[in-house]
């Protein structure tokens, strides 16, 4: 467990983060919106502050007792920043040797492993300042891993790149929480990267710790700040499964069998399926002569009214899982759909996260 | 006093002149890094309502007569002032007229000079860089060591040449502090004043040339490397 209540006052700004406990494995993402204290409560954690007051236990281990702190680098930490803060005056390498001579028992194999798993191997002998921003997140990456941390801090590590370099440092950082096993606390305010990489989110707003809660649950909520910019989505968990026909996937939930285009250099290892709620329709039975290809039994489980006149659906596929619709109020009430009801999700699109 | 040149055109005299000159000079520009190294540091990143007092504090000398320096300095260096007083107290001599009384009185003469440079020069570095250092299990004096110093050789580099060329170049404070006396604290600025007082304008031609010279070429080499050596990052 990772378990506290943090204080800490940067300028104008006061955290005073409340009670907060959550399991210490997996990835955990802090979300909420610019200036809400995600950073400040990640370097109280990691203990980049002097300033920081308050409780902090890490596996039961004692971090941070009113004014008293265990120091930061006996906290096995790892931290990658926004901007990845390489040393500039260091090659890449000598970045990456930084961290070994001071680790207790890594050895330069290591460096070797780690260049070539995080794809750096060429660029080992590279200036950091000729890197690509995506290039020097990974450096960033490595040069953290290679102190073996029991607790891997990202702030923010993909706001600054491009869609492409995010695009390929996403599962980058997903294969490499899962492989070590390593804790992760994950700072964005990209509600696709917590749908993609979390296993529990922590939601903050105006200096304090909202709720923590399981992705899924986070995702159950009609009113959760996840869906602020792109409304409701729900996120598919399941693996994929051989090609129906071929250009197309299969993505198997349970007994549930989604289709989609094939896409382009996906990898099979792909576990997550993201759809919007105003990409599903709903319908009473079975529609003929409809292109959409996917189109589900589930049975409704909740409705939630908003005031724009659209009811967010939730209904449960077979396995369990959430899927979520968009329909209008004035849909709702012509097919009468009420909690209870099996109906046809009809799936307009899907993409697979990756 | 006007003794025959021998070496290159300079007399013993003038030589040993120059030679307390450069080891005034040396001396001050060491204890000076080791001294403002750590206040440049402090006053970088410290949030203490005290920075600004001890800017100003640092500052003064930029600003006043050096003679007030120096008239200060023999008061409380002299037989009758607080340190030189207890000297003597001791069993010890007082410093004024004294080597160690000039070099002190250059230590606080030539301080910002070399704050100034190790200041802008620890400001321009990103805090999260050595953030990270900090996450990398390396300690405040290994961050120090590792990250602050090679990141800020420009500002270090400046910090000595400006601090050696101004010490060269001070004349009032040991003019007040330090009377003239050969070996002790008849530096270079010292000798030209005193010759040209006695009408010597061969002597004082050859050590004015000689400072002339000197400052230039330092500032020339300080020029040239500085291009280089300047910016924090390696040049490709």
């Amino acid at each position: 467990m990772i378990e506290g209540h943090l204080r800490l006052a940067r300028g104008r700004f006061l955290l005073d983060s409340g009670p907060f406990a959550f399991a210490a494995e997996g990835v955990t993402a802090l979300f909420g919106r610019s200036g809400c204290g995600k950073s400040t409560l990640l370097r109280a954690i990691a203990g980049l502050d002097p300033a920081t007051t308050g409780q902090l236990r890490f596996r039961g281990e004692r971090w941070q007792d009113g004014r008293w702190a265990l120091p930061v680098a006996r906290r096995d930490i790892g931290f990658v920043f926004q901007d990845a803060a390489l040393f500039p005056h260091l090659s890449v390498r000598g970045n990456l040797l930084y961290a070994i001579k001071r680790a207790p028992d890594a050895d330069t194999k290591d460096l070797d492993r780690l260049a070539e798993r995080v794809d750096i191997n060429a660029q080992l002998d590279q200036d950091v300042t000729t890197l690509s921003g995506g290039q020097r997140q990974r450096v960033a990456i490595a040069r953290a891993l290679l102190m073996r941390p029991r607790l891997l801090c990202m702030d923010e590590p993909l706001s600054a790149l491009d869609w492409r370099a995010k695009a390929e440092l996403l599962p980058l950082i997903d294969e490499l929480a899962l492989e070590t096993g390593i804790a992760v606390l994950y700072i964005t305010h990209a509600p696709q990267e917590v749908e993609r990489l979390a296993s529990r989110v922590l939601f903050m707003e105006a200096g304090r710790v909202q709720r923590i809660e399981s992705l899924r649950d986070a995702l159950s909520r009609a009113d959760s700040p996840l869906f602020a910019e792109e409304g409701p989505v729900s996120v598919l968990h399941g693996h994929l499964g051989p090609d129906p026909v071929p250009g197309l996937a299969g993505f198997n939930c349970g007994e549930t069998r989604l289709t989609l285009l094939k896409p382009a250099g996906a990898k099979r290892s792909a576990t997550r399926l993201r759809v919007l709620a105003r990409d599903v329709a709903l319908a009473t039975s079975q529609p003929v002569g409809l292109s959409m290809l996917n189109q589900l039994p589930v049975r409704i489980t909740a409705m939630h009214p908003h005031d724009d006149g659209r009811v967010t659906v939730m209904c449960a596929l077979p396995d369990g899982q959430t899927l979520l619709a968009s329909v209008t109020r004035h849909s709702q009430q012509a097919l009468q759909l009420a909690p209870g009801q099996p109906v046809w999700a009809l799936v307009k699109s899907v993409a697979l996260m990756d | 006093m006007n003794g025959t040149p021998t070496t290159l055109g300079l007399t013993g005299e003038e030589w040993l002149s120059i030679a307390l000159t450069a080891e005034l000079a040396g001396l001050t520009t060491i204890i000076l890094l080791v001294l403002s190294a750590p206040l440049a540091w402090w006053l970088t990143r410290t949030g203490s309502r005290w920075a600004n007092a001890v800017s100003a504090l640092v500052s003064l000398p930029l600003v006043l007569p050096p003679t007030v320096i120096g008239f200060y300095l023999l008061l409380a260096l002299g037989p009758q002032g607080a340190v030189g007083g207890t000297l003597e107290r001791l069993g010890l001599q007082h410093l004024a007229f004294s080597f160690t009384g000039i070099l002190i009185g250059s230590v606080i003469y030539s301080l910002p000079f070399a704050v100034q440079p190790l200041r802008e020069a620890f400001a321009a570095i990103d805090p999260r860089v050595l953030d990270a250092a900090a996450t990398l299990r390396a300690s405040a004096w290994d961050r120090f060591f590792s990250v602050v110093l090679p990141l800020s050789r420009g500002g270090v580099l400046t910090a000595v040449v400006i601090t050696f060329a101004h010490t060269v170049g001070e004349f009032g404070v040991i003019a007040m502090l330090g009377g003239n006396i050969a070996g002790e604290t008849r530096v270079v600025s010292i000798a030209i004043y005193d010759h040209t007082q006695a009408l010597e304008y061969g002597a004082a031609h050859r050590l004015s040339a000689v400072l002339l010279g000197f400052s230039f070429l330092t500032l020339l080499a300080f020029y040239a490397i500085n291009q280089r050596v300047m910016s924090p990052v390696r040049p490709q």
